[in-house]
């Protein structure tokens, strides 16, 4: 069961603000969506590989050969705020 | 000091790859602009997709297998979710369960002087966050400042288990990485801030802390000597040592504490679902039959192929490029005059002013030997030489030794001269040769001063007393 606290604690690791009244509606919708996963525990999976990709695609690669990047005003171009050609962020510790 | 548990997390830049881990931005960003090497997949911009670098996956199974780890047949990335600036997509692609290579091992010289094993724990792929550059010191700083250009760079983490009992075998543990790295060319540890250290360190019985982001040898060295010594102060005081993330300020040389928000626990680790798996088990035999004598075995083929004394050894296979100018002039001198005259001299006097192996010659070291060995320059001869041809670095690269003994006027008296020197010597000195054959070996001295005078000083004294006695014994 998803608690206030873990709307909370999600919120402040995705560092999204979410206003106090918004957070009973998202418990409810966490928890409807966990449950309906939850189905899932019913399989009886003893035994059964975990499946990371539904695709069997292996050793894509690409080889090390280096080619043009973004110049710097192009890097810069969407951010808020930049300085000296640093993106400029808030004091994060 | 057995009571002390050390464990190092070493981040290796794999920076002898031409483009970063899943993008085709350039690796040689040192000395450019920030942000001028940064594309839309490092940038993590909406609708760009990673493609894997094959080369940085060879170079991580290569450096698995030089530390005796075992290769994963299937190895996978991952997203590790965590919201800071030096992540523009909110993860970093690393690597979790069935990383590249796990349990391995290395021989290091440990403290009590014998031989010891240090695990790994595991070696795994993952990408460089970029750098952020406080306006100020960590907790004072307004605002932070980002440059993406490391982002993305291919990195490899090797986790070696607590098995390291002091700063000094830290130290010796990454010397001895490094050298490995050096030897499998995938690394370049002239470039800043290319291996960066984690270290957590207890004493015996007591909580963790984990020190981050450590830069250089001798950081490592004076971040855990000052974390150790706060540790201990605790105790002294009985004051618990919490577990806690520490930050080291090379500036001030102390650990602070950094309140760190993100557990282990909230990285919410799941597969990558852009990056299709690595099947590899199939690459390995190619790539474990290319790998190259590593630095433990060419040490002990230089013991015994050449005879040298094993500090000489080890000196002379530190790095890949020291050990091949050993070799190639060892082919064509005496091979011990060669080891005391690279690995005392030589090395000595290069890193005296910050200088690579490279800015030597093998044929200038060629000469030098043979001037030696032919007894036309003294040894005190011999080093100035070697300073005077670094010394004249980058004005004049790759000078002729013989030239430089000619106009330092270094060249040994001609022998007829300094015989000449000695038959009027002991002519001259009929007193020291009486109190000489009356049982006075330090008689011998004076005659021995007079012919460095005749021949102001350019004659080997060691060679003229040798001559100075036959002459006496002669009389």
């Amino acid at each position: 069961m998803i608690t206030r606290e873990d709307v909370e604690h999600i919120s402040w690791l995705a560092s999204i603000k979410i206003e106090d009244e918004e957070k009973d509606e998202l418990v409810e919708h966490f928890n409807t969506i966990l449950e309906y996963f939850q189905q899932l525990d019913e399989v009886d999976t003893t035994g059964v590989k975990p499946t990371y990709r539904v695709v069997d695609l292996a050793n894509i690669f690409r080889e090390d050969a280096a080619y043009k990047s973004l110049s710097q005003d192009q890097a810069l171009k969407n951010a808020p705020r930049t300085e000296n050609g640093y993106f400029k962020s808030p004091r994060i510790v | 000091m057995d009571d002390v548990i050390i464990g190092l997390e070493i981040h290796v830049q794999l920076n002898r790859l031409h483009s970063k881990m899943f993008c085709g931005c350039s690796t040689a960003y040192h000395d450019s602009l920030p942000n001028s090497h940064t594309c839309p997949v490092c940038l993590g911009l909406p609708g760009s997709l990673p493609v894997i670098n094959k080369k940085a996956v060879e170079y991580g199974i290569k450096v698995g297998l030089a530390l005796n780890c075992k290769i994963e047949e299937e190895t996978l990335f991952y997203r590790k979710n965590y919201y800071y600036p030096d992540l523009p997509k909110g993860f970093q692609i690393s690597q979790y369960d069935y990383p590249l290579a796990t349990k391995g091992h290395i021989m290091i010289l440990g403290d009590n002087g014998a031989e010891r094993n240090i695990r790994i724990n595991r070696a795994h792929m993952e990408e460089d966050p970029g750098r952020l550059v406080h306006a100020g010191t960590i907790d004072k700083a307004k605002y932070t400042m980002v440059d993406y250009n490391r982002c993305g760079m291919p990195l490899l983490e090797v986790v070696t288990e607590p098995d390291l009992c002091s700063p000094k075998e830290a130290r010796v543990f990454l010397d001895k990485l490094k050298s490995i790295l050096d030897y499998l060319d995938v690394f370049d540890g002239t470039q800043e801030g290319s291996m960066r250290i984690d270290a957590n360190i207890s004493l015996k019985g007591g909580d963790r802390s984990e020190v981050k982001n450590i830069t250089g040898f001798k950081g490592v060295e004076k971040a855990l000597s000052y974390e150790i010594t706060r540790q201990k102060n605790l105790q002294r005081r009985n004051i618990k040592v919490v577990q806690e993330t520490r930050h080291f300020d090379e500036l001030r040389n102390i650990t602070v504490s950094i309140r760190s928000k993100v557990g282990a626990h909230d990285y919410r680790y799941f597969p990558e679902c852009d990056l299709a798996v690595m099947r590899i088990a199939p690459w390995v035999p190619a790539i474990r039959a290319a790998l190259p004598e590593l630095p433990d075995v060419k040490r002990e083929r230089f013991v015994k192929q050449y005879s040298l004394a094993d500090d000489h050894a080890k000196s002379l296979t530190s790095e890949i490029k020291l050990a091949n100018f050993y070799e190639a002039v060892a082919a064509r001198a005496s091979p011990k005059l060669a080891a005391v005259w690279i690995a005392d001299v030589l090395k000595g006097e290069l890193n005296y002013r910050d200088l690579s192996i490279e800015s030597f010659q093998e044929e200038q070291m060629i000469e030098i030997l043979q001037m030696l060995e032919k007894g036309k320059i003294s040894e005190d001869g011999a080093v100035q030489i070697i300073r005077t041809l670094l010394d004249r670095i980058p004005i004049e690269i790759g000078g002729s030794p013989s030239k430089i003994a000619h106009e330092l006027g270094l060249g040994k008296a001609e022998d007829d001269a300094v015989q000449k020197a000695v038959r009027e010597a002991v002519a001259e000195s009929a007193a020291a040769v009486a109190d000489y054959k009356a049982g006075s070996e330090r008689a011998l001295n004076f005659v021995v001063g007079l012919v460095m005078k005749k021949t102001r000083g350019k004659a080997d004294a060691g060679e003229v007393h040798r001559l100075v006695k036959a002459e006496v014994e002669k009389a």
